[in-house]
């Protein structure tokens, strides 16, 4: 497996406090990483780290991490270009008030490019990776509020795939969402890896063991354990993550 | 037990009293202006200029020169007031600075529209020597509404959920991209709604036009924005303070007062319709 992210002593304060202590990990391509912990402990925090939506709330970081060979926190950095190239899907689904296909069309529109073809093009492509084209071929001008909930969260999936990323980053994607919508977005997942990498953050464990090839496993802002999913789940090295994934605390 | 409902039903029946009181008052008021100005309503009262000293004839000029200030008023007021309140909401830092500016408005908002019928014929029509005009005329009452866009804008872009500004950024959009492309279109409902009140406000005031742009008779329309011009609230107040045969005269204004009512009407009207539509649009 190719080291694609690799992150090495990441400080993140917001204020005087500290949310995310001396983190060293890599993520490798095309998998899928789970992000587990309670709640509080930093994960959507470490999360929001790869994309760097943590500035806008001006939280203080240190260390590094490098994507492509490069430090995304790195002065000469250009933020808009790593949030392309690291595409975010959020806990409740937030597609913009605007017809489906404006919301999939968005993130190639601010980049200047107005080509109909194209963008009428990537919409397609985009809407068909998330498994959302058949149920919207028909009325893409339709405002994206018409959707379900887990339709309008594949949409945002859809979205953020417009950009052609290279990391998708999920911020627990169903916990708003029905059980059904919730396998659908699993199986999703497991898809999309051919093509991209995926981070998750999720409360849910059970769904970590059934989709992740690897998991980390954060406590109070602290990477407690990180590993093959299997080997997590079966073989814990560290206490305080056998008392988690066996249902002690959470 | 017994008092506890005594009570219930003396405040309930306060409560009616209240909203009956308050409707009476709005019937009577729109029984008097509409019984007293409905008789000199016809199509040629719209279309025709006064004639016989005021005694005869209609308002065009001062309905035309009413369309001209409002519709000029808000050109100026909405994109400054929107700007602000952008700059407000999305730039401003939280301090001092900020704090005198949010002030500054709502004094501009609690302050009589006379002084700023003073302050806009000292300002525009003197030292910035555009006369008596339109443009002076719509630029006091541009610097009137402006407080009101700007706070009913501030409220509409505060209330644009976190959650769209987030995806938007998410998506590699910078600021002014988020704020283009997200948190306006979000906002303009909220923005109409300022703008319909201030469009009703900027119709019928005469203080801040009357040493600004109005006059009392012309018979030329304006042929640009720096001739002077009638203004229907400023020709109700002509006619009923200096007309010299109040028979004739008294009518008219009440006719005046009558289509002025009207024009405001439709005008928010349409801006409703609008707003109206923009939010079923985002429901459904």
């Amino acid at each position: 497996m190719n080291e694609l992210i690799k992150v090495k002593n990441l400080d993140l304060h917001f204020g005087k406090k500290q949310v995310i202590k001396s983190i060293s990990m890599s993520v490798y391509e095309k998998t899928v990483t789970a992000v587990i912990g309670p709640s509080g402990c930093g994960k959507s925090t470490l999360l929001r780290c790869f994309n760097r939506m943590n500035d806008l709330k001006g939280a203080k970081i240190s260390g590094e991490i490098m994507l492509d060979g490069e430090n995304i926190y790195d002065v000469k950095a250009d933020v808009t270009a790593l949030r392309m190239k690291v595409g975010m899907v959020f806990q409740k689904p937030n597609p913009f008030p605007k017809s489906i296909f404006d919301n999939v069309a968005f993130g190639i529109k601010i980049q200047g490019i107005h080509k109909k073809s194209y963008i009428e093009e990537k919409v397609e492509k985009s809407l068909k990776e998330a498994w959302l084209w058949e149920e919207v071929k028909d009325r893409l001008k339709d405002h994206a509020s018409s959707l379900s909930g887990g339709q309008q969260q594949r949409l945002c999936i859809a979205r953020s795939l417009a950009t052609s990323p290279e990391v998708v980053l999920l911020d627990e994607p169903t916990s708003a969402l029905d059980p059904k919508s919730t396998s659908k977005i699993e199986e999703l997942c497991i898809e999309l890896k051919k093509e991209v990498t995926i981070l998750i953050v999720t409360h849910n464990i059970a769904q970590a063991a059934r989709i992740s090839d690897y998991t980390a496993f954060l406590y109070i802002g602290e990477l407690v354990e990180y590993d093959k999913t299997k080997t997590l789940f079966t073989i814990p090295k560290d206490p305080r993550t056998e008392e988690y994934v066996t249902g002690k605390f959470g | 037990m017994n008092r506890r409902r005594f009570k219930e039903r003396l405040i309930k029946a306060l409560l009616y009293i209240s909203i009956g009181i308050t409707l009476i008052f709005l019937f009577l008021f729109l029984f008097h202006i509409f019984s007293k100005g409905f008789k000199v309503l016809s199509w040629s009262f719209l279309t025709e200029y006064p004639k016989s000293g005021m005694t005869m004839g209609g308002i065009f000029p001062a309905m035309l020169g009413t369309l001209y200030l409002t519709g000029l008023s808000m050109l100026i007021a909405l994109p400054l007031g929107v700007m602000s309140a952008i700059y407000l909401t999305e730039y401003a830092k939280t301090g001092w600075f900020t704090e005198i500016i949010r002030t500054s408005i709502n004094t501009l908002a609690g302050t009589p529209s006379v002084v700023y019928g003073l302050f806009g014929l000292s300002v525009f029509v003197l030292m910035f020597n555009l006369g008596v005009s339109i443009i002076s005329g719509a630029l006091t009452l541009a610097v009137l509404v402006l407080p009101i866009i700007i706070n009913s804008a501030e409220e509409a872009i505060k209330a644009v959920p976190e959650d769209y500004r987030e995806a938007a950024y998410a998506l590699g959009a910078n600021k002014r991209q988020v704020i283009m492309n997200v948190v306006l279109p979000a906002s303009i409902p909220g923005i109409l709604t300022g703008a319909i009140i201030s469009v009703g406000r900027a119709a019928g005031e005469t203080a801040p036009i009357l040493f600004t742009a109005a006059t009392f008779y012309t018979r030329k329309l304006p042929k640009s924005i720096f001739d002077e011009v009638m203004a229907m609230p400023y020709h109700i107040y002509a006619l009923m303070t200096e007309g010299t045969s109040p028979d004739f005269q008294v009518p008219i204004a009440y006719g005046t007062a009558v289509v002025l009512l009207i024009l405001v009407l439709l005008i928010n009207g349409g801006a409703m319709f609008l707003r109206y539509r923009m939010r079923r649009r985002r429901m459904s």
